[in-house]
């Protein structure tokens, strides 16, 4: 067996503390704090998803938020017409069936954008990929069946088979366990023969390419798994906050996404899900302290970004990493 | 016996300048072909031609007899050209080893595979291994490359190009950097490959070129004023005057 690394205590710990506090915080009737695990963990799927391209294969995309609202759209639409009507063909509560919907959804737009996206690089693929971002963000914007900007209330969760999504506890444990499942997926990826040419390709793209890996195809391919899981995530929020809008989507979502990234440790398997945690959290205290959060909130995270190299997983490194 | 790789009226200029002058240059299976030239002949940019890194303006390029003009660097790679850089060229963010790893892999089949853990793979691992000893460089193998020295880099370069099995090695400037007891060692190595691979040489240094080429072309202003065997090159008045006379 293999001696941990201080980063894999860390990732243990981490993991640990998500799984005890929250039923913790439940049986002692604080049920906020459920609450606030529930997104803090929603969104660190979503990280965790972006991470796969951003950390390991260096597409720095920021327009990530989009699938998250596709998702969570699949679920909200799906339900709106179960309940008014209209549209049978997609009208359902069944939660499998607005699953598989939210993925293939997100699968499809990831390919159709990441396509064309991935034609760039550096800060065009940035800008393209925001630019993608913020059309589904108006399109659904555009959507006056749906409420337009007022967004769309969801008022039966998905059903699912053995899990009820009403019980907060059992929702809080999807999630954890499909962060699990995530971060566990993203690591048995990037150290597959897939992920060494993702990692290759983005530290020295001539060389992959002079070695015979067609590296455009293999970009697109990790953008869609990453697109998929965003997706995924997406399908959990509806289901938590059971209220969705195009806001979900909107480019500033992107960019705090990429900030978890980036805040917790890009290309670590704890990374994404610390940052969502940290800035979750740092989000409500602050906010609970003053009304003008966002000032101190944004020193906060400039003052990480600038002194600890690597993010916050940067603090686990042992020496000579 | 028709040649591995025939270039046939090459030509690439970058704005006013014509950096590839209808170039026609034939390389026969297992030899090693030395192309020579003063700086700025063009030698780089004919080999970025050749490899697919550039596209040619006018020309064609046949291996084996079929046209690879217009095929992307990957697919020329898969055809079996390999190629070093005269600037080294590594994942640095890897090991050694994975570098090494990287190139059996791409032989290996297709990479989209995304469960077994690729450094747990024996037999890419232990090609990979083999190639880092035949350059010397065993003991590094598990060491992150950006530690290694200029010099250790071009020896990475050469097992990574050993390693993609290419038929056709095209290297460029390989001894560049390195000191006469490293270029020694490299000029040994590659006198040992000598008919196992065909190698296209660029290389500055006139020792090496003389003691390993079995044929030399010379590369002067995106043109080749000559080609053939070492001792008709070395008493070629036109070379002489070009590139040899000014030493």
């Amino acid at each position: 067996m293999r001696k941990m690394t201080k980063a894999g205590w860390a990732t243990m710990i981490g993991m640990i503390a998500l799984a005890i506090l929250p039923p913790y915080f439940l049986l002692t009737g604080q049920a906020f704090y459920v609450d606030l695990a529930t997104r803090l963990v929603i969104l660190g799927i979503a990280a965790v998803s972006l991470n796969l391209i951003l950390g390991y294969g260096g597409m720095v995309s920021f327009g990530h938020a989009a699938f998250i609202g596709l998702g969570a759209y699949a679920v909200g639409i799906t339900s709106y017409h179960a309940t008014w009507g209209g549209f049978d063909l997609i009208a359902s509560y069944n939660g499998l069936l607005q699953l598989i919907l939210a993925l293939s959804i997100s699968a499809i737009y990831a390919l159709v954008t990441g396509a064309i996206s991935l034609r760039t690089k550096g800060v065009y693929f940035l800008m393209i990929t925001m630019a993608f971002g913020q059309m589904a963000f108006f399109l659904f914007q555009s959507l006056d069946v749906y409420n337009g900007d007022d967004g769309l209330t969801i008022d039966v969760r998905s059903e699912l088979p053995f899990i009820n999504l009403d019980s907060p506890m059992q929702l809080y444990i999807l999630s954890y366990v499909s962060l699990a499942v995530a971060m566990l997926l993203v690591k048995t990826i990037v150290n597959s023969r897939f992920g060494m040419v993702l990692q290759g390709a983005k530290d020295n793209n001539e060389r992959m390419v002079t070695l015979g890996y067609n590296t455009y195809f293999y970009r697109l391919a990790a953008y869609v798994i990453s697109g998929v899981m965003c997706g995924y995530a997406g399908f959990l929020l509806g289901n938590f906050t059971t209220f969705i809008s195009p806001d979900m989507m909107h480019w500033t979502r992107s960019g705090e996404l990429m900030f978890m990234v980036i805040l917790g440790g890009t290309s670590t398997a704890l990374g994404p899900t610390l940052g969502s945690s940290i800035f979750i959290l740092l989000e409500e205290i602050l906010s609970s302290i003053t009304l003008y959060w966002h000032l101190p909130f944004g020193v906060i995270l400039i003052v990480v970004v600038m002194f600890v190299r690597g993010g916050l997983m940067g603090l686990f490194k042992g020496k000579g990493e | 016996m028709a040649p591995l790789l025939k270039v046939k009226g090459l030509m690439k200029s970058f704005g006013g300048v014509t950096a590839t002058d209808n170039v026609d240059l034939d390389v026969i299976k297992g030899e090693i072909h030395a192309i020579i030239g003063p700086n700025g002949a063009g030698k780089t940019t004919l080999i970025s031609q050749l490899s697919g890194a550039l596209k040619p303006d006018a020309g064609t390029v046949l291996l084996n007899g079929s046209d690879i003009t217009n095929k992307p660097a990957y697919k020329r790679a898969k055809l079996g050209i390999t190629r070093s850089f005269q600037i080294t060229s590594l994942v640095m963010g890897m090991s050694v080893l994975d570098n090494v790893a990287l190139a059996v892999q791409a032989n290996d089949g297709h990479s989209y595979r995304f469960l077994k853990p690729a450094r747990k793979i024996a037999h890419i691992r232990d090609k990979a291994m083999e190639n880092l000893i035949k350059v010397g460089l065993r003991k590094r193998a598990n060491d992150a490359t950006s530690a290694l020295s200029h010099g250790e880099h071009r020896q990475m370069e050469i097992a990574i190009a050993l390693a993609s099995e290419a038929e056709l090695m095209l290297l460029d400037e390989p001894m560049a950097g390195l000191g006469p007891e490293e270029s020694a060692l490299l000029v040994a190595f590659l006198k040992e490959l000598k008919g196992q691979r065909t190698i296209l040489l660029i290389e500055h240094d006139m020792d090496a070129v003389f003691a390993l080429a079995d044929r030399i072309s010379v590369l002067v202003y995106g043109q080749i004023i000559a080609t053939g065997l070492p001792d008709e090159i070395r008493s070629n008045d036109a070379v002489r005057h070009a590139y040899l006379g000014e030493e």
